[in-house]
């Protein structure tokens, strides 16, 4: 009877509320990814109505019920597909999913730590992730829908009920989730601050530092500057919406009454939301650039080119990304001349995201590039970031921007930059690392038609998105229909929905790979892929502690590969040799 | 049962895949190979397919730009507007050599270094004169890219000056209508507040204001006469909407409890725009581009851009506002 209580309580301790990094880390990716599939099949629902708008679909009319009365999904039941859309995405599965399981695997292992510095505040990291999930959820459920104002939640429109329907207790659901999901995201940024600092190996100076740690780092630090003002702009929301104050609300007559709301003023909200918002955007990129680049490093078996530069550009664009947030409100009534500050310091960014670029191709030049499907989404990765990237220039550009904002123009490049790029640094993350996440190896020959696949339909779906943009076409319509100026537009909408149709689909060989190769796969051997890096040398088998006996002493960086003697023989005999192993008698060590 | 018969698909798809993976697993181990391993022949392959995506995204690129390229806003219908193309197709100029060289090189690398056993990767790790250079580059031309479009945004958002000759329209949006205000002989609009708003003044326009007396208000559709500044001021009276006319290159958002502003002049009229586009049917159009609701997609109005002549007299039939 004990024994029987006591292999209970371990099962409890060991996956549920564990503290061990590599269990939460599990916990993240697993949860990360149902959230992400959730987004995933809304998009494809919306797209269906983009494509053929009024036409009803069996599918539709099954998933979605009093949303979408036979089958035709009504408008404001749209807005809120598109709004969860957004959120679930951009939050649940590229913050919480991506940094949550990345920076919780990789951080201890990689700087050669037992866990992280507070394993307590990292199980509750992930609880209070998981509850704001299942809060974001139950939203869907509630009368008058799911939260409809857009990711961006703008009031006066999410203040109000009276305005649309969502706004009511969807909106409600929305801020509490939030809330909590903000939570979860300071504990975590914390944790991964002060591991990093305080926690590393002996040896393990700042400068050998894999990039993947100098990414999750940065992010963080990004993390914890900007999320608290979005925690504010939430709880002001809330305040306006349920105890009568007037932050963000002024003059506004809605549902035939005048509201007593005065003095406040919505651009308040905007700025707050996009002191957020913008480094976002990079709290999402950071650690699939950082994933990458090792990724990339390893499989050319080859060191990263200008590894200190690399680290300056992230430092660079984790600054930058703090002071450019107002090149999302161009048009808001903002003062012009702001406007121009703001298209100063946007247009900066294009220069350490260039040296990026340029690194990328470097380290790829005179490589001996092993083609796993993580290298395909790397180097994926590199192509997006690139596509998505130069388009920037024209949307930083306050002059330019007064014509495509808020056009289909943004929702191409967006997707392409930063929803692209980090879902498909996500993806080379979970290839590279799924031996060390599942101690077993994933099915090569589906990753990369799940690769092929999918990036053919991404650039199916997103670059179309550009040329509505440039007819003028705005980003969430229901229906492009009402306008005789946008008829020719139709074509383009059905061939963007039939590619979206087919990349949903090709996710399914993903997750069918996932499942079965962590139940079923071959066994991982200790290091499959000859890297350097510290997580190489710790045993396959998830151990309390990370390594039996001591942690690993570090001598070098992690990218000495293919190194070789004055004779063109590799120095340790082979093209890698790990930042465990001391130099040798004649080895200088690299001044990279 | 359409249910039933997908969910039996479904089924019959993953244990096709299990058995797929097992007989994919067990041949691998019968050869004497490890399955996860990438072998040069893998790496061949797939080097390979990165080169034939090279052509096949440029080509796709091609394609579109053959397709869909008519499909664009024409030329631009304002005197601004004109600035703002000519640094939109500039700026496109530089973009798009960037993104194809950049594929080019990414492409190229990935199909020559595809992995060889007979090879050795270079040790390289950095360079102080190719990082110099890939900094400097884009610097200078962002520089240039930044100066433009900081003296076109300065001329744009300038408002139109007291003393030129100018027309004033206030735009005001609410769910999911627009209504024009003319200010009238006076060139002065008179106040206006939603408390006010009551019956037929759906604006909230204080009819105690003399300037008032020979505003214009109109819904559906407003005219501009063509060469004539006409500075806008914008209203919302419920959430926030934007006041898009693409065709002008003209956007800015109506904020409650703000007045917001922009100004162009229109150099166009919508026959010589219809010619223009050999489309008959063609109108100026002023959309919503803020999501505002539920109908937020069909909230419009229509501008037509004629001679003064035809405007002076459209104008003159239009009802003034006194009460």
């Amino acid at each position: 009877m004990s024994t029987h209580h006591h292999q209970k309580e371990d099962f409890l301790f060991k996956y549920i509320f564990s503290t061990d990094h590599k269990m939460i880390s599990k916990q993240f990716l697993i949860t990360g990814f149902l959230m992400g599939f959730i987004g995933l099949a809304m998009s494809t629902l919306f797209r269906l109505q983009l494509g053929w708008p009024g036409e009803s679909f069996k599918i539709v009319d099954l998933l979605l019920g009093s949303w979408a009365e036979n089958g035709v999904i009504a408008p404001d039941k749209y807005l809120s597909l598109v709004t969860m859309h957004g959120t679930i995405m951009v939050f649940f599965m590229l913050t919480a999913g991506l940094s949550g399981t990345f920076s919780n695997l990789l951080i201890p292992l990689q700087i050669g730590a037992r866990d992280m510095a507070s394993g307590f505040l990292n199980m509750l990291s992930y609880w209070f992730f998981f509850i704001s999930s299942i809060i974001m959820l139950i939203s869907l459920f509630v009368e008058g829908g799911a939260a409809s104002a857009g990711w961006t939640i703008y009031p006066p429109l999410s203040a109000l009920p009276q305005a649309i329907p969502g706004s009511g207790l969807g909106m409600t659901l929305w801020l509490i989730a939030m809330a909590i999901f903000i939570v979860s995201s300071l504990l975590g940024s914390l944790n991964y601050i002060v591991t990093v600092l305080n926690l590393r190996t002996k040896g393990m100076s700042m400068t050998k530092l894999p990039l993947t740690i100098w990414a999750f780092f940065l992010t963080a630090v990004i993390g914890v500057v900007s999320f608290p003002v979005l925690l504010s702009a939430a709880l002001l929301l809330v305040f306006d919406r349920s105890f009568g104050t007037s932050f963000y609300l002024s003059d506004i007559y809605v549902g035939g009454q005048v509201l007593e709301h005065s003095g406040g003023s919505p651009i308040l909200f905007e700025h707050l939301f996009w002191f957020l918002g913008h480094p976002e955007v990079y709290i999402v990129l950071l650690p699939a650039l950082g994933i990458t680049s090792e990724i990339i490093s390893t499989m050319s078996r080859k060191p990263i080119f200008g590894y200190r530069a690399m680290i300056g550009s992230m430092m660079a664009i984790a600054f930058l990304s703090c002071i450019v947030w107002g090149h999302h409100m161009f048009v808001t009534g903002m003062n012009p001349f702001l406007g121009a500050v703001f298209t100063f310091t946007t247009l900066l960014i294009a220069i350490p995201s260039a040296v990026k670029v340029f690194n990328y191709l470097t380290t790829l030049w005179k490589g001996n590039i092993k083609f796993s499907p993580a290298v395909l989404f790397s180097i994926g990765l590199v192509s997006t970031f690139i596509t998505g990237g130069v388009t920037g220039l024209v949307l930083g550009d306050s002059a330019l921007d007064i014509n495509v904002h808020d056009t289909y123009f943004v929702v191409g490049h967006f997707h392409i930059v930063m929803g692209l790029s980090a879902i498909f640094g996500m993806f080379a993350g979970v290839y590279h690392w799924f031996p060390k996440i599942f101690g077993r190896m994933m099915n090569n020959k589906l990753g990369y038609l799940h690769f092929w696949l999918t990036i053919v339909c991404s650039y199916g779906i997103f670059f179309p998105m550009h040329f509505l943009g440039l007819a003028g076409v705005p980003r969430r319509y229901y229906t492009n229909s009402e306008f005789p100026l946008f008829d020719n537009m139709i074509d383009i909408n059905q061939f963007i929905s039939t590619f979206a149709i087919i990349a949903f689909f090709a996710q399914l060989i993903f997750f069918f790979n996932f499942v079965y190769s962590a139940l079923k796969g071959p066994k991982a051997p200790q290091n499959p892929w000859k890297g350097n890096a510290l997580e190489w040398t710790a045993p396959v088998e998830h151990i309390h502690g990370n390594w039996y006996g001591e942690i690993p002493t570090v001598y070098r960086w992690p990218y000495d590969y293919s190194k070789v003697d004055e004779n063109g023989e590799y120095i340790s005999g082979d093209d890698y040799i790990p930042q465990n192993v001391p130099l040798g008698e004649n080895e200088k060590e690299e001044t990279h | 049962m359409i249910t039933t018969i997908i969910v039996l698909i479904i089924l019959l798809a993953i244990i096709t895949g299990v058995q797929f993976l097992k007989i994919a697993e067990l041949g691998a181990k019968n050869r004497g190979e490890l399955i996860y391993e990438i072998t040069e022949k893998d790496s061949k392959g797939q080097s390979l397919m990165v080169f034939i995506f090279l052509f096949a995204y440029m080509g796709f690129f091609a394609w579109q730009i053959w397709a869909w390229g008519g499909w664009l806003l024409p030329v631009s219908a304002s005197k601004h507007g004109v600035g703002i193309d000519f640094l939109m197709n500039l700026t496109l100029w530089i973009i798009t050599p960037v993104f194809i060289i950049t594929h080019v090189f990414l492409c190229w690398f990935a199909y020559k270094f595809a992995f060889s056993s007979k090879r050795k990767a270079l040790f390289f790790t950095h360079s102080n004169r190719l990082e110099l250079i890939w900094t400097t580059v884009p610097s200078i031309a962002l520089t240039v890219l930044i100066l433009m479009g900081l003296t076109n945004w300065n001329s744009t958002m300038t408002p139109v000056p007291e003393e030129t000759d100018h027309i004033l329209i206030e735009l005001t949006g609410q769910q999911f209508t627009w209504t024009a205000r003319y200010a009238g002989k006076d060139k002065v609009l008179g106040r206006s507040q939603v408390t006010l708003i009551e019956g037929t003044n759906a604006t909230g326009v204080d009819t105690s204001d003399v300037n008032t007396k020979d505003d214009k208000l109109l819904k559906g559709e407003f005219h501009l006469p063509v060469n004539v500044p006409v500075q806008f001021v914008f209203r919302s009276l419920d959430v926030i909407h934007s006041a898009y006319m693409p065709h002008f290159r003209a956007q800015m958002n109506c904020v409650p409890g703000l007045r917001t502003q922009f100004n162009f002049v229109p150099t166009i009229t919508t026959a010589e725009m219809r010619k223009i586009t050999k489309n008959e049917k063609f109108n100026y159009i002023l959309l919503c581009n803020k999501i505002c609701g539920a109908a937020h997609y069909n909230m419009q109005m229509d501008i037509i851009v004629e001679s003064q002549q035809d405007y002076d007299k459209w104008l003159a039939e239009q009802k003034e506002f006194k009460q």
